[in-house]
């Protein structure tokens, strides 16, 4: 058999359903690719092999005892450390939460495992989802593995760190201001953010509760549209999960509901020129005119207000997290600092605060307090959810004229390690791009586009209506047809071989 | 915990005589949903502490709340018999602040979009030109959750300060409450301790009558906070309010608003300020002390609670509700008291008493309401009164006292034997028959024995004997009570009499 690790998805369960490999050969094989190449990249926090392989023993089991696979049993995945999932600790990349076990599985795990979907172990990510670099966890970076001295992007660096390392075909990330789709175009993978609401937030450990949104991470786009099926759908337990029928994504990734010709893409003002590198532009433009050849009609669109989203996510998240995270106080589960018998219960909770929370988890959580107390409200948390109602606005307004929108997914290739660990503004404008569609609750993906400055990855970004994920996979999947054509191949056969040991 | 009472007070008629009272008070009710208000875990009150829990109501990370319907019902129900408009879409706010009973260092309640808002209650404050009505207006109620229980254990006060450890119980943490909040209530300056009493009494029959909660204030199913302020007489704007916290019975309502008249009448009279502040009453002594004044005002920082979507009952679903109301309590009471005959008085110490219900239930099983009233507020309130426990808590219910009302007048029973009937009811013995039987009360019957007794008290009293037979019959009264004795009171008295009288052959009456 050659190279598992080399496999897609798809691709993979197809020779699992079939018998041709085992789901224990397939995870044993993606278990010593992370044994080899984890030291140099550190996508994973946890590692279970005993327990990854059981998971896959029982797809072999009743894959031997007749019963009727998921379309993804037997293939590895890798799970951002954000989600519960018992029997491993999650950490959320925080000191806070070291050693605590949840007692339950989150609705996505739960789901991945119906589907015979092999956990490999978790992820890591910038300390509860804050970041765009994985710079912010407390366990240390993540390397790209297009170049060792790069970020994978964040905060779900870990996962496509893992997927771009051919660690596992598959990983699910969250996100909540970009950090699937920043991740995926930094390293040259598939990343989706669904349509908020369209998977379930139970068990995934809250930043922002309005933008929090998992999604998948593939090589390709028929493998995220495969993993996005397998977690998506309603779940009574989450309140803000949405109750109609999952969108038809793997139809859509397979070209069944048809192409790209007549569709209407709109290019949107705001998110292009000025910022945005000439490569990524470069790559950007050459993407828009694939798609006019394919006969797609482009418009230029106008979105004044998207100009807001970034001071406006940054009320509404800080606000939203400040909330979220007070639970973390050392009362109950994960760090308690101070608790001598020397100080009472209001210091234990403040020293178990500020021993336990990073320094960019502390910021978001001041921004947040600040901007939701009393005389300020209106002026900042008020203020910008108008602001995100001008947004929404502006999102339903190009949908009446375009099917789908379309955007470079970051403004640079993957920055350097370090290069905006003490600039937090210049940190967050990695996520300008990505910002507007979260705080619409749209659905948009990150496709490979080619290499731009340094011979890195660059990203465009799909963007279409609420509940119309579908959309984003039907251009995505031409695209991704017409760009490979174009190639010779796809993205990732260029990724230069990682310095740590001769894998190939 | 000793109460600071060398606070000094006005006496209350000097109080009123030169301020004005303005009062608000906050209700919260403990739905008797059979499980919480944002997940599964039962409500159930009393179980061992902390297995009454799960992921949501622990506040776990990654763990989302989903609203009870069954709550929303219950809010939407006392809304509208509190008169209120129900607001066609309404929102969850958090509260946000950090203490130790709160998993999530924040509670899930509703902040400026209630569900229920601007209603009204009708109460009849006894006073001493008879009862009066009050409209009390109701400003909101809104539903929200509870917080776990915290032991204190150590320390000299009780509280959190100073204790050497503490116990968290969660099985209360999220059980749905409404909190019911007045508008502010200004009255007659003498009334206000009476009219806040009578408020609570109200809305706690209210809320029994459309069954949503135990209501049980010793059990904290009904909580009280009550505001109050002071303005001088004459002034418009409102003085510095207090609010008197842990007010855990009806009659603690009243005292509590009396007391902090007074207390900040002196306060006020002697050029003071009066601190906004909460305070802790306390039950010993009708005394309130200062809780730990915050240096600062406390900021909730509320916003919409983004885990949950707006509540947005439809008309048709309100108008269902408001169909399954019960008669209002006042008009109840006036039907009532038709019904039985009764003045008001007597209606009031009914409900005084906790014992409305029970009366009422044990003449809808037969018994005479004259008869029901005597024993619900007379030998069981007595009882209760001596437990310190409502009525209703009593092991005894209304088919008991109804088959103790058929005993005493099929003549089975009479006034003291039916007493000892309750005393063994309520020491668990069974039912009223079983105790009648264990412990042997019944009425001797048999005029063979009687007779037997009647003779020996003749025998022994010859010259009282002489005087009946004279035509002095008041006399046998004597020999009446010389029976009842040598039967331990198991005769019937009537009977005796007739026995005496035809033994001596006295003319007949």
């Amino acid at each position: 058999m050659s190279d598992l690790t080399l496999l897609g998805a798809a691709e993979t369960a197809a020779l699992v359903a079939r018998g041709d490999v085992s789901a224990h050969e397939v995870t044993a094989r993606h278990l010593d690719r992370i044994e080899q190449t984890d030291e140099a990249i550190h996508a994973f926090l946890h590692v279970d092999r005993g327990l990854a392989l059981a998971q896959a023993d029982e797809v072999d089991r009743a894959r031997a005892e007749g019963a009727v696979l998921g379309p993804l049993a037997g293939v590895p995945l890798a799970l951002k450390d954000v989600f519960t999932m018992q029997g491993a600790p999650t950490t959320c990349g925080s000191k806070i939460l070291e050693g605590w076990h949840p007692p339950y599985d989150a609705t996505v795990v739960e789901r991945l495992k119906a589907g015979g979907v092999v956990v490999l172990g978790k992820t890591n990510m910038d300390e509860f989802a804050m970041g765009s670099s994985t710079e912010n966890s407390a366990y240390g970076v993540t390397r790209n593995p297009w170049n060792l001295n790069r970020i994978p992007g964040g905060s779900s660096g870990g996962s496509s760190a893992a997927v771009a390392a051919r660690q596992a075909p598959l990983a699910i990330g969250t996100d909540t201001g970009g950090s699937i789709r920043q991740p995926a175009a930094v390293t040259g993978i598939v990343g989706v953010k669904p349509t908020y609401g369209g998977v379930s937030r139970y068990g995934l450990v809250a930043f922002s509760s309005s933008l929090d949104q998992g999604g998948p991470f593939a090589r390709s786009v028929l493998d995220a549209a495969l993993l996005h099926e397998v977690i998506a759908g309603h779940d009574r337990r989450d309140a803000t999960s949405i109750e109609a029928p999952v969108p038809r994504v793997v139809a859509a990734a397979r070209g069944e509901l048809g192409g790209v010709s007549g569709m209407k893409v709109g290019v949107v003002s705001q998110l292009q020129g000025e910022g945005y590198q000439s490569g990524v532009q470069a790559r950007f433009d050459e993407t828009v005119e694939l798609l006019t050849g394919l006969g797609a009609e482009v418009i230029e669109v106008s979105c004044p207000s998207f100009e807001y989203a970034l001071p406006a996510y940054y009320l509404i998240a800080p606000s939203e997290c400040s909330s979220n995270l007070a639970r973390f106080d050392g009362m109950r589960y994960g760090l308690r600092a101070g608790d001598d018998g020397e100080h009472g219960v209001e210091q234990v909770m403040s020293m178990t605060r500020a021993q336990g929370f990073g320094p960019e988890v502390k910021r978001r959580i001041m921004l947040g307090t600040y901007a939701l107390s009393a005389g300020y409200y209106d002026a900042y948390y008020g203020q910008a959810q108008k602001v995100r109602t001008l947004i929404r606005r502006d999102f339903d307004a190009a949908y009446k004229k375009v099917d789908v929108l379309i955007s470079p997914t970051t403004p640079t290739v993957a920055f350097l390690i370090g290069e905006r660990a003490d600039d937090p503004i210049a940190m967050y404008k990695a996520d300008l791009a990505t910002l507007p569609s979260s705080l619409y609750g749209g659905p948009a993906m990150s496709l490979p586009a080619g290499l731009g400055d340094d011979d890195l990855p660059v990203g465009v970004q799909l963007m279409a209506a609420v509940q119309r994920d579908e959309q984003v996979y039907r251009v995505g999947a031409v695209l991704e047809a017409a760009l490979q054509e174009r190639w010779g191949g796809a993205l990732l056969d260029r990724i230069p071989e990682l310095a740590m040991g001769g894998v190939a | 915990m000793t109460a600071d009472t060398t606070e000094p007070l006005m006496s209350f008629e000097d109080a009123i005589a030169t301020f004005d009272p303005v009062m608000g008070l906050e209700v919260h009710v403990e739905l008797n949903t059979l499980t919480k208000m944002f997940c599964g875990c039962p409500t159930e009150f009393g179980a061992p502490p902390n297995t009454q829990v799960c992921p949501v109501c622990l506040g776990l990370p990654g763990a989302l709340p989903v609203v009870n319907e069954k709550a929303v019902e219950s809010a939407i129900r006392i809304g509208l018999a509190l008169g209120c408009s129900i607001a066609d879409w309404s929102r969850f706010a958090r509260k946000n602040y950090f203490y130790p009973d709160m998993p999530k260092d924040f509670q899930t309640s509703q902040y400026d979009e209630p569900i229920a808002f601007n209603g009204a209650l009708e109460i009849l404050v006894e006073t001493d030109d008879g009862p009066r009505p009050v409209t009390v207006g109701i400003e909101r109620a809104h539903m929200e959750e509870d917080t776990g229980k915290i032991l204190h254990v150590g320390g000299a006060t009780g509280r959190i300060h100073g204790a050497d450890y503490s116990l968290i119980d969660y099985n209360r943490a999220g059980v749905p409450l409404i909190e019911i909040v007045t508008k502010p209530i200004e009255v007659e300056p003498a009334l206000a301790p009476s009219v806040a009493r009578a408020y609570v009494t109200e809305l706690r029959e209210l809320i029994v009558a459309l069954g949503v909660s135990d209501a049980h204030m010793h059990q904290g199913s009904m909580r009280v906070d009550a505001n109050l302020s002071l303005k001088p007489r004459g002034r418009t704007e409102f003085g510095t309010r207090t609010e008197t916290k842990n007010v855990n019975s009806i009659r603690s309502v009243e005292r509590a608003v009396r007391f902090e008249i007074q207390r900040q009448a002196a306060v006020l009279q002697s050029g003071g300020t009066i601190i906004q502040e909460t305070r802790h009453f306390h039950e010993n002594d009708g005394s309130t002390t200062s809780g730990r004044v915050k240096e600062e005002a406390e900021d909730y920082r509320y916003f919409p609670e983004p885990d949950l979507t707006p509540v947005a009952p439809d008309a048709e679903w309100i108008e269902a509700l408001r169909s399954t109301l019960p008669e209002p309590p006042l008009q109840r009471r006036a039907r009532l008291r038709e019904e039985w005959g009764i003045s008001e008085h007597d209606m009031q110490s009914l409900i005084n008493a906790g014992a409305l219900e029970l009366v009422e239930q044990t003449v809808a099983l037969g018994a005479d309401s004259a008869d029901a009233r005597k024993w619900w507020t007379g030998e069981i309130s007595r009882i209760s009164n001596e437990r310190g426990l409502d009525v209703a808590e009593l092991p005894i219910t209304p088919s008991d006292v109804n088959r103790i009302i058929v005993l005493t007048s099929e003549g089975s029973l009479n006034d003291k034997l039916a007493r000892q009937v309750i005393e063994g009811v309520l020491a668990g013995e069974g039912g009223p028959d079983e105790v009648v039987l264990a412990r042997g009360l019944a009425i001797v019957s048999d005029d063979g024995a009687l007779l037997e007794a009647v003779d020996a008290a003749l025998a022994a009293q010859p010259d009282i004997a002489a005087k009946i037979r004279d035509g002095k019959v008041q006399a046998a009264g004597a020999i009446v009570g010389a029976v009842m004795k040598a039967t331990a009171g198991k005769a019937d008295a009537g009977r005796v009499r007739e026995l005496i009288l035809e033994r001596v052959g006295a003319p007949p009456s």
